[in-house]
This record gives structure tokens, C-alpha cells and sequence, in this order.
């Protein structure tokens, strides 16, 4: 199982938990896995057809997910992905 | 409409010579919105403010000139004290920008995932800089630097933008004169993003006691998670003390998606590469515009797009 780590923004939806362990093989697979058991959250990750929203940002283990495979990038069991908020309030 | 029609008058040489940065921050353009307005009535006329003609790029250089100024003012800097605040990029480079012009030593704690071409500049501009958990956002970055402030109160002025209330007073008497002059005193509504909420809080404050039945009205983010840097979805963020709920008439939420069309169309009907704090602010007074038969809408444009080209909405089109 990976980790996902959870902005503060979101953590509403999480029940206030801020890390959760995840199943999936791709960052892909844990989102849906993610979406699937804390169901308020899925429309603040995805859209209506399904994809994931242009500004949720990912990082597996410190690197944007957008310069690995996007949603195909593999998951190791160790690996943390954080979803990060973009810069918001009182540039 | 032929093309010389739709073009301003344009005066050359009307500026005074600029004698330092200072002399340079506010009196902006107040440019009107011709072709995203083309299904409006000739009666509604649409202008936004372009905040991005200020010395550091933004409306930030108003609270930052007017939030240095009280310090200098009041003792609070210039004996070896370092300004040091939290913030995003804007506040930051603004603060970096007079601070250096003034030899004042600016430290900012900022999340660490701001984009590197702010860090960039930042550095270039000699910040200090304490990068924040990401995950926090500003809500994080501004607890660092309280806790920083706490920690070494000899060493630091902490300028806390938001509850200073030099940053809502310099919208009250830099944008909002602004706009009453510029529009002639034709402006019936304003419109905002709520970041800091300086912007609506101050201009607000003088339109409403200068102008009757002015309505304000304020943008911000639809949901929790969004990609409107800048700007504050106000029910899950801690709200500022300078925020003074009352003073809009009404509240309206735009979608990021809403905002990054609207970026691209600004840029090609009108010409107005804008970041996406303003392309908010422009859906809204739109949305404004198009419930009007008569009227004036004003709103404010706090950036360029020019640190952000490096993001998925401009790099992927």
C-alpha cells in the first residue's frame, strides 16, 4: 500500500485525515481507489466526464507527476504521492 | 464597428517623470473590455484596472508600499529590522522589490510549491526565504512566519498583510480615488477577488461613501481545491482580520475552469495576457455586466500571466 497525503483544503472530505493508506498500481488507480471510499471528494478531484481536473497537482515522492507518466505513472508500495494545493489567498 | 472606433484615445506624454519606484506604484490604467463584452448593450460598459503596470508586476505594490511606508513611519523598520511576512509570490516580490530599494532586508516564509520562476525572481531581488509544507498553503506559510515573528521579535518587523490594515487603507486611498476619477464618477458596480480581501475591503469602503448605491460585489473560488492562485475560497480558509463580511453585497463563485477559458479569451480578443486571478474577476463582472440595461462595471486585473507560462493552462494549449 502507498501513502497519500492530504492538503489541508481537502481533509473535510477525509474525515480530517491528513495521510491514507492507498491500494493501486498507478497514481491513477489510487485517486479512483481515494475517490471511491471518501465519495464527497470526487468531484474536487474529477470532472464530470471523469478526468482529473486540470489544477489538482500531484507528486510522487517530490516530483510533479506531469513530468513522470500523469494517471499511468506506476505506485510502489513505499512511494507517497501528495495532492498540493495551488498557491491560494494573499499572493 | 470599424477598427479606429474601438481604439482609446491615447495621449502620449500626459505621465509626470518618475522619481523613484514609489512615485510609480498605483494610478493604473483603467482599460474597458470591448470585444468580451460584444453581447452587452452599448449602455454597460466594462473596465478593468491593470495592476500589472505597477513597478513589481502587481496590485501588490500598493499595500507593500503603504504597509512600508507606516513601518518606516512608525519606528517599526529601519533600524536593522527585517520586514518579514508570508506570502505567495505578488506580496512577496512587491516587498522585495521597494524593500531593496529602500536597503531594507526582506525574509519571506512562502509554500514550497510556488513556481520556480517566483522563487526565481525572489531570490534575484535578495529575499530571504523559508520555504512552507505545501500542503498547508498560505494558511501554513502565514503560521511559520507568525511563529517566526514570536521567536525573534528584535529581528523582525512582522508586516502580517493580513490584518495590516496599511493594506486595505492603500486600496481606500490609491485604487478606489482611481476609479472615481477615471470613470468620472460613473462607476455603479465594483467588483474583487478575495485574496487578503484588501482590494474589496478598501476600494470598496471609498466607492460605497463616495458613490450611491454602488454595488460590490466579490469572486472567489467555487470549491476548496482550486487553481485561482491568489485568490481565497473564504468558508474552509482562516479568514482575514481586515475582511469586513458586510461590506459586499453579494458573493459569487467562479470555477477554475470558468477562469483559465476566460484567461485564454482575454488574451485573444483582447489582447490582455492576465493571470487567473483576474480572469476570475473578469467572468464575474461579465456575469454582472449581463444582468444590466445600464451600467458601469469596474473591476481590478492583479497580474500579468507572465510568471505563470510555465503552468498546464498556458503550456498546454
Amino acid at each position: 500500500m502507498s501513502v497519500i497525503r492530504v492538503p489541508t483544503p481537502l481533509r473535510p472530505y477525509t474525515e480530517g485525515q491528513k495521510e491514507i493508506q492507498i491500494n493501486g498500481g498507478t497514481v491513477g488507480e489510487a485517486l479512483k481507489d481515494l475517490a471511491n471510499r471518501y465519495p464527497s471528494l470526487k468531484p474536487h478531484l474529477f470532472d464530470e466526464t471523469g478526468s482529473l481536473r486540470p489544477y489538482v497537482n500531484l507528486f510522487l515522492n517530490d516530483e510533479d507527476v506531469r513530468e513522470l507518466q500523469g494517471e499511468s505513472t506506476p505506485l510502489k508500495a513505499e512511494d507517497r504521492l501528495m495532492i498540493v494545493p495551488s498557491i491560494a489567498g494573499g499572493q | 464597428m470599424s477598427l479606429r472606433s474601438t481604439l482609446p484615445n491615447i495621449t502620449l506624454f500626459e505621465d509626470p517623470p518618475a522619481r523613484d519606484l514609489f512615485d510609480r506604484v498605483g494610478n493604473t490604467p483603467l482599460l474597458r473590455l470591448r470585444h468580451v463584452t460584444r453581447d452587452l448593450p452599448p449602455t454597460v460598459e466594462v473596465y478593468a484596472k491593470a495592476e500589472w503596470y505597477n513597478p513589481g508586476g502587481s496590485v501588490k505594490d500598493r499595500p507593500a508600499s503603504a504597509i512600508l511606508r507606516r513601518a518606516l513611519l512608525e519606528g517599526e523598520l529601519g533600524d536593522g529590522h527585517i520586514l518579514l511576512d508570508s506570502t505567495s509570490g505578488n506580496m512577496g516580490i512587491a516587498y522585495a522589490t521597494l524593500g531593496a530599494a529602500l536597503g531594507i532586508q526582506v525574509h519571506l516564509t512562502v509554500p514550497a510549491n510556488a513556481s520556480r520562476p517566483r522563487l526565481t525572481i525572489l531570490r534575484a531581488l535578495g529575499a530571504q526565504l523559508t520555504l512552507t509544507d505545501p500542503l498547508e498553503g498560505s494558511d501554513g506559510a502565514r503560521r511559520v512566519a507568525r511563529a517566526l515573528a514570536t521567536e525573534h521579535p528584535h529581528r523582525y518587523y512582522y508586516a502580517d498583510q493580513y490584518s495590516n490594515e496599511a493594506n486595505w487603507k492603500a486600496h481606500y486611498h490609491t485604487t478606489g480615488p482611481e476609479i472615481l476619477a477615471q470613470t468620472g464618477g460613473r462607476v455603479t458596480h465594483f467588483v474583487a477577488g478575495l485574496g487578503t480581501t484588501g482590494t474589496l475591503v478598501g476600494s470598496g469602503r471609498f466607492l460605497k461613501e463616495h458613490i450611491p448605491g454602488l454595488r460590490l460585489v466579490a469572486v472567489q473560488p467555487d470549491a476548496p481545491l482550486h487553481g485561482l492562485e491568489g485568490l481565497k475560497h473564504i468558508p474552509t480558509s482562516d479568514v482575514p482580520s481586515i475582511f469586513d463580511p458586510g461590506l459586499p453585497d453579494e458573493t459569487i463563485p467562479v470555477s477554475t475552469e470558468q477562469a483559465y477559458a476566460m484567461a485564454v479569451r482575454l488574451a485573444r480578443e483582447e489582447g490582455l495576457l492576465v493571470g487567473t486571478s483576474a480572469a476570475a474577476a473578469a467572468v464575474v463582472a461579465l456575469q454582472v455586466a449581463a444582468r444590466l440595461e445600464a451600467g458601469v462595471v469596474v473591476t481590478l486585473f492583479p497580474d500579468s500571466a507572465m510568471k505563470y507560462l510555465d503552468e498546464p493552462l498556458w503550456r498546454e494549449l
